[in-house]
C-alpha cells in the first residue's frame, strides 16, 4: 500500500504513517498543543524487590533477561560518555545472543563509538533508531539499509516524547560513573565521571524497568543521587562503562582556524553592537570551535566593560567554568559537560548547576527556559533564504548529525548562527535546505565571515544596525556572494523512501529525509 | 614531452584542491573520471569545465582523471592547463573571466602597514585572505614553492588575479629569483597585478631589467594600469646598494628587508631582539626614505606569539618602518595595532592641523601652538597622522565638527 503524504506548515511533504504510527504533521511553532495526561509506567511496590535493597544481579544479559525485553521492544541508553560509551554496543550484542529481533534503540544521542551497531541493525535485532545518526550509523540509515524509519528528536523532544506516552521505554539501561546496589547513582565521581546523568532523568522516571550499570559501585548511599535508586529495578557492576578521554569531545577546544576566528570575532562585535551583551545578561554557545571562541571573545567584553552575565548554559568546558571563577557569570547551568573540568566544577561548585532536559529544554513544563536566555550561538550545515535551517543533513543529502538541544534552544531572544559562507566548495545559503529542522521564525541572525544577515522580522536589530560598519547584507545578497565564489549548485537526486523523520519539539513532523542514491 | 601528465595536490587532508592526471591517446575521444568531494552538487559544472579546457587546447583523445577534494573552478582550471601542457607543446593560455572587483589601482604610496604572504600553489589559503583585511596579500611564486611545482604555481596565481576577491586587498605576487622572475611576468602582468616583489635584489640592473619587462608587457597588451615594484633586501651587498635600487626606477614604492637570508648571509643568528640586523634596517629605512618610498620590514615567524609580535613592531615603526609581512591572518590586526598612531599622537597631531589651519585662513606663514612655534616638518607629520587616523577608523571623519561642539 502506497504511503499517502501531506503537507505540513513549511510545506514539506510529510508520510501520514512512519513505522506504522500515525503522523502529525507540523503545524507552525506553536500550532500544536497536545492534550490529556502525562503517560505513566506501570505501578511498581516496594515488596517486589529486595527487603535489604540489594538490587545487584550478575551481568547485563541477566539484567535484560530479568526486565523481561522481548522482541520489538524499545530500548534506552544515554550519551553522558559520548563518544567513548561503552555500554550500548554490549547490551545489542546480549540482545542479538538472546535472538531478540525488531528492537527500537531509543539513545539521546549516538557517536561513531557506535559503528557496530550496524551489525545488529543489518542482523534483524534492531528494528530502527530513535535518536540522532552520527558519522557511520547516518551514512547506513542515508543509504536505505535500515528495516525501520529513523526518527530524529531535539533533547527537549526526547523528554516530550516519554512525557506524552509517544515513546514507551520498556528498558532503560543507565551506565553510572558511580551507584550503589540500591540503584543511586550520579556522574559526579569514579573513573568515568561525566558531570551528570541528566538524558538519563525521564528515561529512569519512564521506563517500565530501569537498570543502573555501573564500573564504580559504593556503598548506599551514593551521594548525591542524581538518579534516584527508587526509581531503579537492577544493578550491574562492570570492568569499565566509558572511555575517560573519549568522553572529552573533539570539538571542545577553541578553534585555531584564522577563519572561524573571524567569524566568532564577527559575532562577538554584533552582540556588543546591538546591545546584548550587558550587565545581568544570559548567553549559550555550543560545543563547537567558533562558538567556544565567541564565549572567549564574549568575556573579553564583559572584561573590558566591568559587567558580567547572570547565567550561561551549558555545555560547559574549561573556558567557561573559568569565566565562573574569575566572576564573569554567576552561574553556569549545565545539561552536559564536556571536559574534565567541566566535570570538577559542578562537583565542587554549587554556582555551577546540573539541568536536565527536562528543567531546560522540555515542551510539556510550565514555562520554558529558553526563552529566559538573551542569545543563544548555534551551527548549521545548510540555511535557506527563508531563515530556514539544517542541522542534520548535508547538501547531498546524507544524514550525519544529530539535533541535539538545537531546536530548543531557538526559542531564545536572539538566534545567532555564525557559519562559512561555504565549506570546501558547498554554499551555506541555499534558496531550499536539504533538510528543515529549524523554522525561519526563529532564526534571527546568520554571520558569515562575508556579511551578516539579519532576518527581516526582527527590525529592532535592523534598526540598531542602521548605520553599523559591520557589514549587514540581506540573506540574498549573501547567497549570491557564496553562490558567485562556488558556482550554483545543481538540484540533488533523492530515492522515494523516507528514511528518518525530523520531529519538532511538540512531537509533530517538521521534516523527512529521503534515501540518498549510491 | 610526458606521457602523463599530473598536477595539483591530492591526499586526505587536502581541501578547496584537486589532483589532475592527464594521459593522450591515438583515438577513443575524451574519456573524463571524476571523483569528487562535491560531485552531487558539481558535478555537471566540473564535467564542463573539463570538457571546455581539452576543447580550448584541442585535445582529442585523452583519459582524464580528476580526484577533487572540493576546488574551486580557478583551482580546477589552473590544474588541468599544468596537466595539458606537461603533455602536449602550447603557447595558449585559458584564462578566466576577470572579475570586476579586481580590476582596482592602487596608490604608489597607499598604506602599507601588512602584506600577507601566500604560497603560490596552495589555493586553500588564497579564497579567505581578503576577509582579514590585510593591506596587501602577496602570491608567492618564490621560496613558499617547490622547484618542480613552478609552473602549476605560475597558473594558480594568474588565475587568482583574475578569479579571486582579494576585498580591496593589493594584489602582490612575488617573482622568482632573476631571470626565472622574468619569465613570472608573463603570467601575471596582464592580469591586474599592482605590485611585484623582486627577491634578493642586490643592483639596480635588476630594478630596471623588471621595470623593462612589466613595460614591454603592458605595451604589447595595451594595458595601462600602474604595476609597483618592491624590492627585497636580502644580502650584505643588497644593503650596500639599497639607495641606487630604491631610486632605479619610479616603479619602486616600497623596499623590504628579508632578514632570514640576511643575517644567513651575515653568518650571524637571527635574534629577537635584532641587534644583527640593526645596522641593515636603518640603512634600508634610510635609503628608502632618501627615495622617497616607503620602508617595509621583514616577516616575524612565530605566529603563536602575538605579544613577542607587537614588541617588534613596535620597535619596527619607531625605526621608521612603513609596515611588515606577515606570515598568518592572525598578525595582521596586531600589525595594524601597532603601527596605528597612538591616542596622544592623534591628540597632538589634531591640535597641530587645526593650528595650521587656522594660520593659513589668517594667511599667517607661522603656525604656533600656545606659545610654540611649529615647524613646517611637524605639520606634515601631524597631517600623515590624521590621515592614517581617517583611513583606519580610528578618527571619525568628522573630528572636526566634534571638536567644535
Amino acid at each position: 500500500m502506497a504511503t499517502k503524504f501531506v503537507k505540513n506548515a513549511v510545506g514539506r511533504m510529510i508520510p501520514e504513517e512512519i513505522n506504522g504510527k500515525p503522523v502529525i504533521p507540523f503545524q507552525g511553532v506553536h500550532g500544536y498543543i497536545t492534550e490529556g495526561v502525562r503517560y505513566a509506567p506501570p505501578l511498581p511496590s516496594c515488596a517486589n524487590y529486595p527487603k535489604d535493597g540489594n538490587k545487584l544481579v550478575k551481568d547485563l544479559k541477566t539484567a535484560l533477561k530479568e526486565s523481561g525485553v522481548k522482541s520489538g521492544m524499545t530500548i534506552s541508553t544515554h550519551h553522558h560518555f559520548r563518544n567513548g560509551d561503552l555500554i550500548a554496543n554490549q547490551i545489542f550484542q546480549a540482545a542479538s545472543e538472546m535472538g531478540l529481533k525488531d528492537l527500537v534503540w531509543f539513545p539521546s544521542a549516538s557517536f561513531p563509538c557506535h559503528e557496530p551497531m550496524i551489525e545488529y541493525l543489518e542482523d534483524g535485532t534492531i528494528h530502527h533508531i530513535e535518536g540522532s545518526m552520527n558519522g557511520p550509523l547516518g551514512r547506513f540509515a542515508s543509504l536505505g539499509k535500515m528495516k525501520g524509519t529513523g526518527v530524529l528528536r531535539s533533547h527537549g523532544g526526547r523528554y516530550q516524547s516519554v512525557q506524552d506516552g509517544e515513546v514507551v521505554i520498556d528498558v532503560a539501561v543507565i551506565a553510572a560513573p558511580t551507584a550503589d546496589p540500591f540503584g543511586n547513582a550520579n556522574g559526579l565521581t569514579g573513573d568515568s565521571a561525566c558531570g551528570l546523568l541528566g538524558f538519563a532523568l525521564g528515561d529512569s522516571q519512564y521506563a517500565h524497568k530501569v537498570i543502573v550499570v555501573t564500573d564504580n559501585l559504593v556503598p548506599f548511599p551514593c551521594i548525591p543521587w542524581q538518579i534516584q535508586g527508587n526509581y531503579v529495578d537492577y544493578v550491574v557492576e562492570v570492568g569499565q562503562i566509558g572511555i575517560p578521554e573519549k568522553i572529552i569531545s573533539g570539538t571542545t577546544r577553541i578553534t585555531r582556524s584564522p577563519d572561524r576566528l573571524f567569524i566568532a570575532d564577527l559575532t562577538a562585535k554584533f552582540c556588543d553592537e546591538v546591545g546584548i551583551i550587558k550587565d545581568g545578561f544570559s548567553f549559550q554557545a555550543g560545543a563547537g570551535g567558533t562558538s567556544l571562541a565567541i564565549g572567549n571573545y564574549f568575556g573579553e567584553i564583559m572584561r573590558e566593560k566591568g559587567i558580567k552575565a547572570r547565567f550561561a548554559r551549558g555545555g560547559s568546558n574549561q573556558y567557561l567554568v573559568d569565566m565562573l571563577e574569575e566572576g564573569l557569570i554567576d552561574y553556569i547551568l549545565d545539561g552536559q559537560t564536556f571536559d574534565l573540568a567541566g566535570v570538577k566544577s559542578m562537583r565542587e561548585n554549587p554556582n555551577h548547576v546540573n539541568t536536565s532536559p527536562f528543567t531546560s529544554y522540555n515542551y510539556h513544563g510550565k514555562g520554558n527556559f529558553a526563552g529566559l536566555v538573551d542569545v543563544v550561538i548555534l551551527g548549521a550545515t545548510e540555511v535557506d533564504v527563508n531563515y530556514n535551517a539544517n542541522v542534520v543533513t548535508h547538501s547531498d543529502g546524507l544524514l550525519l548529525h544529530g539535533i541535539g538541544g538545537w531546536q530548543n534552544c531557538l526559542f531564545s531572544k536572539t538566534v545567532i548562527l555564525p557559519i562559512p559562507l561555504f565549506r570546501d566548495r558547498i554554499p551555506i545559503i541555499r534558496d531550499e535546505v536539504t533538510t528543515i529542522c529549524g523554522p525561519g521564525e526563529l532564526i534571527d541572525v546568520i554571520v558569515t565571515e562575508r556579511g551578516i544577515a539579519i532576518n527581516p522580522r526582527r527590525k529592532d536589530l535592523l534598526e540598531k544596525t542602521k548605520n553599523s560598519k559591520l557589514p549587514i547584507m540581506t540573506i540574498e545578497e549573501l547567497k549570491e556572494e557564496g553562490e558567485k565564489i562556488c558556482g550554483v549548485p545543481e538540484p540533488v537526486e533523492f530515492g522515494e523512501r523516507v528514511i528518518a523523520a525530523i520531529k519538532w519539539v511538540d512531537g509533530t513532523v517538521i521534516d523527512v529525509v529521503r534515501q540518498v542514491l549510491e | 614531452m610526458a606521457q602523463i601528465g599530473t598536477a595539483g595536490n591530492q591526499g586526505p587532508g587536502i581541501r578547496s584542491d584537486c589532483y589532475i592526471s592527464l594521459k593522450l591517446k591515438n583515438n577513443g575521444g575524451i574519456k573524463i573520471n571524476l571523483t569528487s568531494k562535491v560531485d552531487a552538487l558539481y558535478k555537471e559544472s566540473i564535467q564542463d569545465l573539463a570538457t571546455q579546457i581539452l576543447d580550448f587546447f584541442r585535445v582529442e583523445h585523452a583519459v582524464l582523471d580528476i580526484n577533487d577534494r572540493g576546488a574551486l573552478p580557478f583551482v580546477l582550471a589552473a590544474r588541468i592547463e599544468a596537466a595539458i601542457k606537461q603533455v602536449l607543446e602550447s603557447d595558449a593560455e585559458f584564462w578566466l573571466d576577470l572579475i570586476p572587483e579586481n580590476k582596482y589601482q592602487t596608490e604608489k604610496n597607499k598604506t602599507r602597514r601588512s602584506r600577507l604572504y601566500l604560497p603560490g600553489n596552495s589555493p586553500k589559503l588564497m579564497l579567505n585572505a581578503g576577509i582579514h583585511q590585510p593591506d596587501a596579500v602577496i602570491l608567492d611564486l618564490e621560496d613558499s614553492v617547490a622547484a618542480d611545482k613552478k609552473e602549476e604555481a605560475r597558473l594558480i596565481v594568474r588565475n587568482a588575479l583574475r578569479a579571486v576577491n582579494f576585498y580591496g586587498a593589493e594584489r602582490m605576487v612575488r617573482i622568482n629569483q632573476l631571470p626565472m622572475g622574468l619569465e613570472d611576468l608573463e603570467h601575471v602582468v596582464p592580469h591586474h597585478v599592482n605590485l611585484v616583489l623582486i627577491p634578493k635584489c642586490e643592483s639596480a640592473e635588476q630594478v630596471l631589467s623588471v621595470d623593462q619587462k612589466i613595460t614591454q608587457i603592458l605595451t604589447e597588451k595595451n594595458l595601462n594600469y600602474p604595476v609597483y615594484i618592491m624590492p627585497i633586501i636580502e644580502s650584505a651587498l643588497g644593503v650596500i646598494k639599497a639607495f641606487e635600487i630604491a631610486s632605479a626606477s619610479q616603479r619602486v614604492a616600497a623596499l623590504s628587508i628579508g632578514l632570514e637570508d640576511y643575517t644567513a648571509d651575515l653568518g650571524a643568528s637571527r635574534t629577537l631582539e635584532g641587534r644583527e640586523s640593526f645596522f641593515a634596517r636603518n640603512q634600508l629605512v634610510n635609503a628608502a626614505k632618501a627615495a622617497g618610498i616607503q620602508a617595509i620590514d621583514s616577516v616575524f615567524s612565530d605566529v603563536a606569539d602575538m605579544d613577542a609580535l607587537r614588541i617588534v613592531v613596535l620597535e619596527s615603526k619607531s625605526l621608521g618602518f612603513d609596515g611588515m609581512g606577515c606570515i598568518h591572518p592572525r598578525q595582521i590586526k596586531v600589525i595594524h595595532g601597532a603601527f596605528a598612531p597612538s591616542e596622544a599622537e592623534i591628540e597632538k597631531a589634531k591640535k597641530i592641523v587645526i593650528a595650521f589651519e587656522e594660520a593659513t585662513d589668517k594667511g599667517l606663514g607661522v603656525v604656533s601652538l600656545g606659545s610654540k612655534m611649529i615647524d613646517p616638518p611637524v605639520v606634515k607629520r601631524a597631517l600623515k597622522t590624521i590621515a592614517v587616523a581617517l583611513e583606519t577608523g580610528l578618527l571619525p571623519g568628522d573630528w572636526k565638527d566634534q571638536i567644535q561642539k
